[in-house]
């Protein structure tokens, strides 16, 4: 092989910072075994640096350093080898800034390129979240729980050698098993990581995604103004008022504006599903939400509007009833679209509708506290896990 | 007596004289500008301004807002926000002060803040010096700050009102320095002819901030965080802003003309006896009274020298500067100030100049001298081994590979 290979790692912000950095180095060290040469680097934000949001890191391999230089000329790669999203509710897209709109997050992947996803769910499910492409690419899942154990101190639960075991499998072209193995050795001078590498080569399943197979909706997106348009003085016009809703025949309430170029739904792993039969319309998650989520509806209920919810939990916390806002897994949802109406137009099919998804409560992994509460995980995720529709390659 | 003379006669009565020093004459100018926030920290020469305020408020002829705050970052960042709700504001500072609140110099000029602030030009401790240096104001030269260099008393009283009118421009709204020689100018009084109000009012409209005035009537955020998609284009809006600060300049100086009675020539730089001059000198400040008595005595003696005071250093008349400097057989640029390691170890003026000739058909030699720093005098004798210098490279057609040090002990 003499081609560059662009991997690229799409993490939750200071959640899996230290993650997507240790894949990226992994991934170079494990080149450098077998003569390559490679660079890793993040494209620099401050957000990510202090919150959740979605960002990228990146890791490049070529066969000599000239040829390196051709990528290191440009921020980030123009199209990917492989794309990481270490945690599976990433593939509805990302939103990693203002004006960015919703970057698909196969967006980058070249044709026969591979979707390597961190999930319990089955692939044909994944599929269904990621926006359709016009080629095909691959999908490989590595069964687990997204990891979220980076917050100030990094919880090592092998998630970071999981993937890497998992690279080989999916791009022999970017590295040999023995090689990859080699550098986690060197690395984390640990073999119970490199028995997790293994395990995961071994795991790890892929199925095509055929063209215009997926979520078919147009991402939005903005055209970013020149300097002539913008306000001057470094200055944003102030959100102007909101207005009553209308539904049915019933008018009031209160929507208040909401920023139309930056969304933030993408930076949720969870959302609230809300028990309206339970409400008291205490107004204390309309009150608390740090982001103005909720809609005052005409019945004095409080509806989330879920483009604006970036997920944090506050509403749950302030609930003071019991069962009426629950915490519920992004990936057991497919829309945004609002509760209330659902249980205004049918009222039963509602309430079966919240029973089925607080099942989905959300489960990730914050670090392992025995050793083989790993297996015990995998075992735990049953038939559904890894092999999903398609079955491996 | 024909009518524009009668005019001039009225407009001369009406002004009023007073024996007042270059920042007590900003002062004044604070006074009759009807400045509504003055922010201030006391540091030498510039607190000779401040107590000036303080004086005219306690005597009940002022109205401001008078904040003395606990440093020169907080009196700055005040006077920043003052400007952001739409009140009109002067600060100041001198020397390592004017450091001190560099965190808020460099991001007045893109948040389109019109504020003043006087410098009293001080040398940067250590050691603790206090005489003039210009390199305090020169460490902002490049943010997007308006400077200008005043050189009488008389000239800092009206430069303050020609700088808030031209700072408050909708086509502008960038922050101006009025730098004053520490001691020279801060220091020394002399007879100032002080405007009436209503001159005044009539020259300067009243501050209208518009769509990026900060007030709950009219709801914006200021100065969010930005990534690389935007800077670029907040960069391009400040230098679009200094480049209209040119034409803006040039009206206020008309209308000042016309209602003061007052003619500075071109505003952006002084020529005096240049019309046939073959050599030249060329500075800021108030290097120009022992430059002006020289050229009279060289003059007497029959050598035809003259001097070019820049006056706005920001923005800079690079196009009529260059034309006007091309045209003599030699040019000396003298620096209150130093660039350790610059082109040709120069101060910050002289490469300024050697910039402005590069795009002239006519390059004549330029002799750089770094003199006067940290107070000391510039004496006639400095002066005329400068133009000795000058006229030398008149002679070889030739610019020195480095620069003169005029009255260091070797």
């Amino acid at each position: 092989m003499a081609r560059t290979i662009s991997v690229e790692v799409v993490y939750r912000g200071i959640f899996q910072k230290t993650l997507a950095k240790n894949i990226c180095r992994g991934i170079v060290l494990a080149a450098r075994k077998e003569g390559k040469i490679g660079i890793a680097f993040g494209r620099y934000g401050d957000s990510p640096e202090r919150n959740g949001i979605p960002a990228k890191n990146f890791a490049i391999v070529a066969p000599d350093e000239e040829t390196l230089q051709l990528s290191m000329a440009q921020y980030e790669p123009a199209e990917t080898d492989i794309t990481i999203a270490v945690d599976d509710t990433l593939c509805k897209g990302v939103e990693s800034w203002a004006w960015y709109g919703l970057q698909p997050i196969n967006e980058k992947i070249r044709e026969g390129g591979t979707l390597v996803v961190t999930s319990t769910l089955p692939a044909g499910e994944i599929v269904k979240f990621c926006h359709t492409k016009a080629h095909p690419y691959r999908l490989a899942v590595i069964p687990g729980i997204p990891s979220f154990s980076g917050l100030w101190v990094y919880k090592d639960d092998h998630t970071d050698v999981r993937i890497l075991g998992a690279l080989p499998k999916v791009c022999p072209d970017l590295v040999s098993l023995d090689a990859m193995l080699a550098a986690i050795k060197d690395e984390w001078k640990s073999d119970l990581k490199v028995t997790s590498a293994r395990r995961s080569y071994e795991q790890t399943t892929t199925r095509t995604v055929g063209p215009g197979e997926g979520n078919p909706e147009v991402p939005y997106k903005f055209d970013l103004p020149g300097w002539t348009r913008m306000r001057e003085g470094v200055t944003i016009e102030g959100m102007k008022l909101g207005e009553p809703i209308q539904f049915g025949g019933q008018v009031g309430g209160y929507r208040p504006q909401r920023n139309p170029y930056f969304k933030k739904y993408t930076t949720r792993t969870m959302r609230p599903v809300i028990d309206f039969d339970k409400c008291i319309k205490c107004t204390l998650c309309w009150l608390q939400c740090p982001d103005s989520c909720f809609d005052v509806m005409p019945d004095q209920t409080y509806d989330l509007n879920a483009e604006a919810c970036c997920g944090c939990g506050v509403c749950e916390a302030v609930c003071p009833v019991d069962g009426c806002i629950t915490m519920v897994n992004e990936s057991a949802f497919t829309d945004n679209k609002s509760q209330w109406e659902m249980w205004k137009t049918n009222k039963d099919a509602y309430r079966q509708w919240v029973a089925e998804k607080i099942g989905c409560r959300p489960e990730r992994s914050h670090g392992f506290r025995y050793k083989g509460q790993y297996e015990e995980q995998v075992a735990s995720m049953g038939a559904a896990s890894g092999g999903g529709q398609g079955g491996g390659e | 007596m024909d009518a524009e003379t009668a005019t001039a006669v009225t407009v001369a009565a009406a002004e009023q004289e007073a024996l007042i020093s270059g920042s007590e004459a900003v002062a004044v100018a604070s006074r009759l500008a009807d400045v509504d926030v003055i922010t201030a920290y006391p540091i030498r020469p510039y607190d000779t301004m401040m107590q000036y305020v303080a004086k005219q408020i306690a005597n009940g002829e002022q109205d401001a807002e008078y904040i003395v705050a606990e440093s020169e970052h907080s009196q700055f960042e005040i006077a920043k926000h003052a400007s952001a709700v739409g009140a009109r504001a002067l600060c100041g500072s001198s020397g390592v002060g004017w450091c001190y609140a560099f965190e808020a110099i460099a991001v007045t000029p893109a948040l389109r803040l019109p504020l003043l602030a006087m410098v009293g030009n001080r040398a940067l401790d250590d050691p603790g010096a206090f005489g003039t240096e210009h390199n305090d104001a020169l460490a902002a030269r490049d943010l997007g700050w308006m400077h200008v260099w005043v050189d009488t008393a008389q000239e800092a009283l009206d430069v303050t009102l020609i700088a808030y009118r031209v700072a408050e421009d909708r086509r502008v709204f960038l922050p101006c320095a009025i730098s004053t020689d520490g001691a020279f100018l801060t220091h020394s009084q002399a007879l100032v002819k002080i405007p009436p109000r209503a001159w005044v009012d009539e020259f300067l409209p009243r501050y209208d901030r518009g769509d990026l005035r900060f007030h709950p009537d009219n709801p914006i955020t200021i100065a969010p965080q930005v990534n690389e998609d935007w800077l670029m284009e907040i960069r391009r809006q400040t230098d679009q802003a200094m480049r209209n600060a040119r034409g803006v300049l040039e009206e206020a100086y008309r209308d000042f003309r016309r209602i003061f009675n007052r003619d500075y020539g071109n505003p952006f730089f002084e020529e005096y006896y240049t019309d046939d001059a073959e050599i030249v000198l060329v500075g800021m400040g108030t290097l120009s009274m022992p430059v002006k008595v020289v050229i009279r005595k060289l003059r007497a003696e029959g050598q035809r020298v003259g001097f070019v005071r820049v006056r706005w250093f920001r923005p800079f008349d690079y196009e009529r500067l260059g034309g006007l400097l091309s045209r003599f057989q030699a040019v000396g640029v003298v620096d209150r100030d130093f660039s350790m390691g610059s082109p040709y170890n120069s101060g910050v003026l002289a490469n300024e100049i050697r910039a402005t000739l590069y795009g002239q058909p006519k390059q004549p030699p330029v002799v750089s001298f770094i003199t006067g720093l940290g107070g000391r005098e510039v004496t006639i004798p400095n002066v005329r081994e400068m133009f000795e210098h000058t006229r030398k490279a008149a002679e070889t057609g030739a610019s020195p590979r480095d620069t003169l040090w005029i009255g260091v002990r070797a």
